[in-house]
């Protein structure tokens, strides 16, 4: 495997690939993509909907098919779901983002009533 | 370089449109080959373009494309089809990337939608204008997890037969000392995402992938996401690299530069 930028010092390691826009050299991990394009990204209603019921399925499906976390919790290497830290806390991360959108329309609506007033 | 803005509008009925992205309209697009082949083109509403490719309802209708999802090599070749267009407009522009499986009917429907959604997608820009999303991923350096090599661990079972409980005792001990590394990896997994999340304008953390995801033996305990001024991307994989030096428990994995996927989101609807 040729990894893009292996970086050794000290104790430390540092591999990198998947450089995503200068591509190319190696192709971007599965795992990587798939967290992104099927977690991430921006939803839009499409005419064509799959339903978001069957997104979920899904992608609990391919977490047990590719991620195979039932074999993980027998071995019992499930212990990041119980850290709030770790497991990446959505809920809070969702009200944030909520509260700086809610945050600048009530800027630019200020914004408007003084240009009025 | 003259903006590239075929005309989609004669979309056959039994074809679709699969949207990759929005991108602002002065953005120059090349045209690729996106999914099934399709050539991508723009849909432009106002100042902004939808970035999207015909499709064959057949195979990306909803009934169709439920079925298909389903199919990891189905699923993936979509995946890298969408992943690849969206990173070929973000070496133009800013880009908004769309989740996979964003299909419309007709052109007016993609343009009505950016119409829609206008207000939305300018408050993404704003958050992701002249940035990029890099991945960091920490794994327990698999020394610091097993405690002794496997040999040495044949030798004192051999030699602790008869002894049930000094086994016992010792395979406690041995899972503490585990324990006990896997502390200090989350704590010092913690440490470089407080020192990465200083040179980036915002994070995420993505569950960390199991062993087989990844393709590594060592546990990911980290699988975080850092949105990143482009200016100053030498700066974070500089960081990267000190917070790998100051790291000894930890294997640091760098991806990137990523299109905005992870900060692309906001409160948008149909």
């Amino acid at each position: 495997m040729t990894s893009g930028n292996v970086v050794q010092r000290g104790g430390g390691t540092v591999r990198g690939y998947g450089s995503s826009l200068a591509r190319g050299n190696e192709p971007v991990n599965l795992g990587d993509l798939l967290e992104r394009v099927l977690d991430k990204g921006l939803v839009i209603a499409g005419d064509i909907q799959v339903n978001l019921l069957d997104i979920e399925l899904l992608t609990i499906k391919l977490r047990l098919v590719i991620a195979s976390l039932e074999t993980a919790r027998e071995v019992g290497i499930n212990w990041w779901e119980h850290d709030p830290w770790l497991s990446g806390n959505a809920q809070q991360q969702h009200l944030m983002e909520e509260n700086r959108q809610l945050r600048r329309r009530v800027e630019a609506l200020e914004a408007g009533d003084e240009s009025r007033g | 370089m003259r903006p590239w803005k075929p005309v989609m509008r004669a979309v056959a009925e039994d074809m679709g449109l699969w949207a990759y992205a929005v991108i602002n309209a002065s953005t120059p697009m090349r045209s690729v080959a996106g999914i099934a082949g399709g050539m991508v083109g723009t849909v432009v509403a106002g100042d902004l373009a939808a970035v999207a490719s015909p499709v064959d309802l057949a195979d990306y209708g909803e009934d169709a494309l439920r079925r298909n999802l389903e199919h990891l090599p189905w699923l993936e070749a979509a995946a890298r089809a969408h992943h690849g267009v969206i990173a070929e407009a973000a070496t133009a522009g800013a880009v908004v990337p769309l989740r996979l499986a964003t299909v419309y009917r007709t052109e007016a429907g993609l343009a009505g939608m950016l119409v829609r959604n206008r207000a939305d997608f300018h408050l993404a820009f704003d958050r992701i204008q002249g940035r990029s999303e890099w991945g960091v991923k920490a794994y327990a350096a698999t020394a610091t997890v097993t405690s002794r090599p496997a040999s040495q661990a044949t030798t004192e079972l051999r030699s602790e037969r008869g002894s049930g409980a000094q086994y016992l005792s010792q395979r406690k001990a041995r899972l503490a000392a585990s324990e006990q590394a896997r502390k200090v990896a989350v704590a010092s997994a913690r440490d470089v995402h407080a020192m990465l999340s200083s040179v980036s304008v915002a994070t995420d953390l993505h569950q960390p992938q199991d062993p087989q995801l990844s393709g590594r033996r060592d546990r990911m305990i980290m699988n975080g996401t850092y949105l990143v001024d482009d200016q100053a991307s030498s700066e974070f994989t500089a960081a990267v690299r000190d917070a790998a030096v100051g790291s000894p428990a930890l294997q640091l994995e760098l991806t990137g530069p990523w299109p905005p996927y992870s900060f692309a989101a906001v409160a948008a609807e149909g």
